[in-house]
């Protein structure tokens, strides 16, 4: 069966990479699922959005990613993100607080972002957010 | 006698203790520079896919983007000079603010004004000392910088230089030509920083970040893109969102990420002469706690000396009294 080779990479580190036989992202148009032979393609990720990469075998691999990009090309998928996290190294109760101070924070666009942030390591990590 | 003895002894011991000093700086320099160099490593692969992105990005999408465009009078010019937090790093802050002052002769020569953005404390107390004028500095992350702290100084970067796209166009209410949205930008981003060639060489280069050169673009591009680039068309992307609005989003963190990339590198450069300044220091404290040494030992066997031929006269003088009774 044909795979696709998957890149994950946040600015300080390359965070995960592989052979997975489909990736599902949201990008700021909608939810967008890839699978081996798709069309080239460059989006930019949704933001609080969540990547699931699925491997050949076992679990899906779940990852809150922020401020990224995906691109699509013949011979993989490389996620670009400014951070990224797995979700079994959240830490759900920080999440949770660092989405409550952003809320308390208001309306600016820092606490925003910070909002969204929480939200998406949240989500990554199967909670509500 | 016996004062210079002691004198020599107290500056034997505060030498030895400041080489410890030193000899502990060097080897958390030294535990730092291998830090500092997996770190450079560990942020390329994402430079290299931005880059490449990036680049397939540059032959779709129409190119006059503000980041990509020359701006025909470019009058002002901002450069960001990156210098390290603490002393005791050899002449590498020297170097780098040298390096600096040359561009910027460079720059007035050409008739732009340049505007400062400072990194590092040492920076910022060379430029504050002098009572010259800076625009912004960031200080306290030199010798462990985290993206975070490049998407600062990318920020307010990108923005005067978001600001500086109207400057100079014709209007008369504000004097200095800031343009309609009255904010004085800047037309040109410019970077001083020291790159680590190797743990002996370190050499501040000084490089253009905005506008971006689309032919810098493509010294960058993967050779993996190669093979085939020649033999077939180029790949047609699909976008989404647009490629305008992609390449809108992709730009800025660009710059952040060769800022962030500049940074890397002057960490571990300042790492790096930090260990060699720390290295030579504690040589040089043995060495002269050595001729200290020296000079202690003579010392204390004149003193020695005297005291005997002091007994030897004293005993000779009591035999001598003795006699004459």
């Amino acid at each position: 069966m044909a795979t696709l080779q998957v890149e994950l990479v946040a600015v300080e580190k390359m965070i995960w990479s592989g052979e997975a036989s489909m990736v599902i992202a949201r990008t700021t148009e909608g939810e967008l699922g890839v699978l081996p032979g798709h069309a080239p393609l460059l989006g930019e990720l949704a933001p609080g959005g969540v990547v699931r990469i699925r491997p050949e075998s076992g679990e899906d691999l779940v990852v809150a990613a922020h401020g990224g990009f995906l691109s699509v090309t013949e011979r993989g998928v490389s996620i670009l993100a400014e951070t990224a996290e797995i979700s079994t190294d959240i830490d759900v109760e920080r999440a949770r607080e660092a989405l409550r101070r952003a809320e308390q924070d208001g309306d600016d666009p820092d606490a925003l972002a910070a909002a969204r942030r929480a939200q998406s390591r949240l989500r990554a990590a199967g909670q509500d957010a | 006698m016996a004062g210079s003895l002691r004198a020599l002894r107290r500056r034997i011991r505060s030498t030895q203790s400041t080489k410890k000093i030193f000899s502990a700086q060097e080897l958390i320099a030294g535990a730092r520079i291998v830090r500092a160099q997996a770190r450079v490593e560990a942020s390329k692969p994402y430079a290299r896919e931005i880059t490449r992105v990036l680049s397939a990005l540059a032959g779709s999408a129409s190119l006059d983007h503000p980041l990509l465009t020359e701006r025909t009078d470019a009058r002002r010019v901002a450069v960001l000079v990156i210098t390290s937090d603490r002393g005791f790093a050899g002449s590498y802050n020297v170097n780098v603010l040298r390096r600096t002052e040359e561009l910027l002769g460079l720059l007035r020569n050409e008739g732009k004004e340049p505007v400062l953005y400072v990194v590092g404390r040492k920076g910022e107390t060379y430029y504050r000392f002098r009572d010259r004028d800076f625009a912004d500095s960031w200080t306290g992350f030199s010798e462990q910088p985290n993206y975070s702290d490049a998407q600062e100084v990318g920020s307010t970067l990108i923005d005067a230089f978001t600001a500086g796209e109207d400057d100079d166009i014709a209007d008369a209410g504000d004097p200095r030509g800031a343009g309609a949205d009255g904010i004085l930008g800047v037309d040109e981003l410019h970077i001083v920083y020291t790159e680590f060639r190797s743990l002996l060489s370190q050499v501040p280069v000084a490089k253009r970040m905005a506008p971006l050169v689309v032919e810098e673009v493509d010294e960058f591009r993967d050779e993996r893109d190669e093979p085939q680039r020649t033999s077939e068309v180029p790949t047609s992307y699909e976008f989404e969102p647009s490629a305008e609005a992609l390449l809108d989003a992709l730009l800025p963190k660009y710059v952040t990420t060769r800022i962030y990339a500049a940074m890397l590198e002057a960490a571990a450069s300042e790492s790096a002469s930090r260990r060699r300044a720390m290295k030579s220091a504690s040589d040089n404290a043995e060495e002269l706690a050595k001729n200290l040494a020296r000079q202690a030992n003579q010392a204390r066997q004149a003193e020695i000396t005297q005291e005997i031929s002091e007994i030897v006269g004293g005993a000779d003088a009591l035999v001598s009294a003795g006699s004459d009774d």
